[in-house]
């Protein structure tokens, strides 16, 4: 049998809006993910940590304070130091200007306020490498 | 007043029966079933019937218990709420001008919006910080910030609301320091702290301390403050962090009020007489889109608090057990789509907080979903109100939608479902309790997800998002906070640490920490290292020490 696509939903930062962040876990798992949620504040080191650990297909971030210009680059740096291969998603209050940066420095695809959950777990079915 | 109910009774099967069935029968309704957020069932038309057993007493007169109608018994005949408009982003300097502009503007009162860092006690230099200086509010790391904040603004002219909560005696403390230096009494001023721990560990994220310590540091403030400064309000109780996580409007009320009840008992616990510090509990609701329901909500939450302070903790003073409370439209409504239509939105809202007599509001800005809002649509949603108030003539008389069938029903299933969750919690051992073992936060989670499948399986229609939709382009003018507040902040941190007396920081420090294994009121030892700029990151570290952090139970 497959294995579960397994996916690691983080919230890196010092906000507490996790709104989006439960919302997505759970669809993620009525959809057969596995998923893994560790909780507010997460710094750019526990993520990735946590991603080597549990061996996750996908990182899917959300962050509605407006650090994701500087937290996100240094996910992915740690990604990179560690040779991780994984889907790297993010959503939350993210302005549209911001998006071509966050896409160069690898991740794959943001998503913004009013987006379907459903439009996120086929993105992730389709894109997962593996 | 109708005597008839039984006739009343008859005509209405009557009705059923000769106009109603044939309608629908002909023609469909738009769904098999109408319900409330809070899941009550709505009617086609509502009779006397329905709120028969309610006494008039239930709604008394506005200004008397159980303040059904209103705390006041003229309402906004006498003034209008307090609109206040929630305000601060990077440097104290940027946020004082923000601040001067709101007040030429009209607004009558002040809500400080701090940055996430100070909101879970950490200076701006430290590592945790990074990227979230000055982002979602103000930035601030000691006294000389809060000086600069609220430079050319008289404390004993204007109301001050701070959104803090876990730190909030340290903020309260600068507050104070600055009354000080401007020669402002105490007992002048007026505003109000958040300082509503629960609601962080269940719904809003900014907690420091573990419960017990928390609590300590909330009743240290309740008592201070009855002492020393009577017109401030010590905390406010919020469910609308509650509501924005995906309560319902039941479970926002409930939640709240268990809160609230977790509150005054560690108060009592700690020696305090209900009377002295219950008039300065205030309260935090949001406002929803479902009209009806909301304005149900607020009458019902006066009833539900009048009810428990008097009933339960035999409050005898009737200031204890009026509930004051400020309103903010609900940011989670707000569509990142069509943007211009959320002024709409927030008009509605507007329009229930004031039918439910709200004591101040907060307007949220159509560009919300995008980025913190730009002076601009600050402006719009500061006139939304003044439109509100000043041309649509609903603040004219007190509690307008008082007697209607629909409003009194629901009122009353409102109070009936929020006494059935707080009896709840209550037998699993009060708020913190259910907090610990992650009910409040399931029950929570359980309706935003509820919410979000609604609106996928179009059973409920989000306008420009599920239906109505267009193309659009990016909006370019959105409101960005420069990468160098962050640096200017770290900047001048370094020299505020520089120049003051390290000695004095180093003793009043120290003897804070005495006092926090102590039972004393720490009140006084946060004032006295406030006032020799010790930075907030340092005070909160030494409580950090004592009192260790608080572990997330996390729920999905």
């Amino acid at each position: 049998m497959d294995r579960k696509i397994r996916v690691l939903v983080a919230k890196p930062g010092l906000d507490g809006h996790d709104r989006g962040a439960k919302v997505i876990a759970r669809a993620l798992m009525e959809e057969g993910f596995e998923v893994i949620y560790t909780g507010l504040r997460q710094t750019p080191e526990d993520i990735v940590e946590t991603a080597i650990q549990e061996d996750v297909d996908c990182i899917a971030m959300s962050i509605l304070s407006g650090a994701h210009n500087y937290l996100f680059p240094r996910v992915m740096e740690l990604i990179k130091e560690n040779e991780l291969e994984v889907l790297v998603i993010a959503g939350g209050v993210i302005p549209e200007e911001d998006i071509p940066f966050l896409k160069s420095i690898g991740i794959s695809e943001v998503f913004t306020p009013g987006t379907p959950t459903k439009v996120t777990v086929d993105y992730i079915k389709q894109n997962v490498k593996r | 007043m109708y005597k008839d109910i039984a006739g009343i009774e008859v005509a209405k099967r009557k009705w059923e029966e000769k106009k109603l069935r044939p309608t629908i029968e002909k023609a469909q309704e738009r769904k098999k079933e109408f319900r409330t957020t809070s899941d009550i069932t709505v009617n086609t038309v509502y009779t006397p019937k329905d709120v028969e057993n309610t006494t008039f007493n239930e709604l008394g007169f506005p200004g008397e218990y159980p303040f059904t109608r209103g705390i006041q018994p003229n309402m906004y005949r006498g003034k209008f709420w307090t609109m206040r408009q929630y305000a601060g982003y990077s440097t104290a300097e940027e946020s004082n001008k923000r601040y001067k502009y709101l007040l030429n503007q009209g607004t009558t009162g002040l809500s400080v919006a701090f940055d996430l860092p100070t909101q879970v006690g950490l200076d701006s230099d430290s590592g945790l910080s990074l990227g979230e200086v000055g982002k979602v509010g103000v930035a601030i790391d000691s006294l000389y910030d809060m000086e600069v904040l609220f430079d050319g603004i008289p404390l004993d002219k204007i109301s001050t609301s701070m959104t803090i909560n876990a730190p909030s005696i340290v903020l309260l403390a600068m507050y104070l320091a600055v009354a000080k230096k401007q020669g402002v009494p105490f007992e002048n001023l007026r505003g109000t702290i958040q300082n509503d721990i629960l609601k962080e560990y269940a719904a809003r994220g900014t907690y420091i301390f573990p419960v017990k310590p928390s609590l300590r540091l909330i009743t240290d403030i309740f008592e201070y403050c009855s002492k020393n400064v009577p017109k401030w309000n010590t905390i406010s109780i919020s469910g609308y962090h509650i509501r924005e996580a995906g309560a319902t409007a039941v479970q926002e009320l409930a939640f709240t009020f268990a809160n609230a009840i977790e509150y005054v008992r560690a108060a009592i616990n700690k020696g305090l007489d209900v009377d002295d510090f219950a008039p300065q509990l205030s309260f935090f609701f949001n406002a929803h889109n479902n009209l009806f329901e909301e304005v149900a909500k607020f009458r019902a939450a006066r009833r539900v608090w009048a009810k428990i302070m008097k009933e339960w903790f035999g409050a005898k003073k009737e200031k204890s057990m009026m509930l004051r409370f400020h309103t903010q439209t609900a940011g989670c409504t707000l569509t990142a789509q069509q943007i211009d239509n959320n002024i709409v939105r927030v008009t509605l809202q507007t329009l229930a907080a004031v039918l439910g007599g709200t004591q101040s509001l907060h307007t949220n800005s159509r560009d919300e979903a995008l980025a913190l809002p730009t002076e601009e649509s600050v402006r719009i949603a500061l006139r939304t109100q003044q439109i509100v108030a000043y041309e649509s003539g609903v603040c004219d008389t007190v509690d307008p939608l008082g007697g209607s069938f629909y409003i009194e029903s629901l009122t009353n299933e409102i109070e009936r479902k929020v006494f059935e969750y707080i009896n709840k919690i209550e037998e699993m051992g009060g708020a913190a309790k259910a907090i610990e073992v992650g009910y409040i936060q399931k029950e929570i989670s359980d309706s935003a997800y509820k919410y979000q499948r609604e609106i996928e399986d179009g059973e409920k229609i989000v306008v420009g998002v599920n239906k109505f939709q267009i193309q659009e382009h990016a909006k370019k003018d959105i409101l960005k906070v420069s990468r160098e507040a962050e640096e200017n902040q770290k900047t001048l941190l370094k020299k505020i640490k520089k120049d003051r007396d390290n000695e004095k920081v180093k003793e009043s420090l120290e003897k804070l920490r005495n006092a926090a294994s102590t039972d004393e009121n720490l009140m006084p030892y946060v004032l006295d290292a406030v006032l020799n700029y010790a930075t907030l990151g340092e005070i909160c570290g030494v409580l950090r020490d004592v009192f260790g952090e608080y572990r997330q139970t996390i729920v999905i």
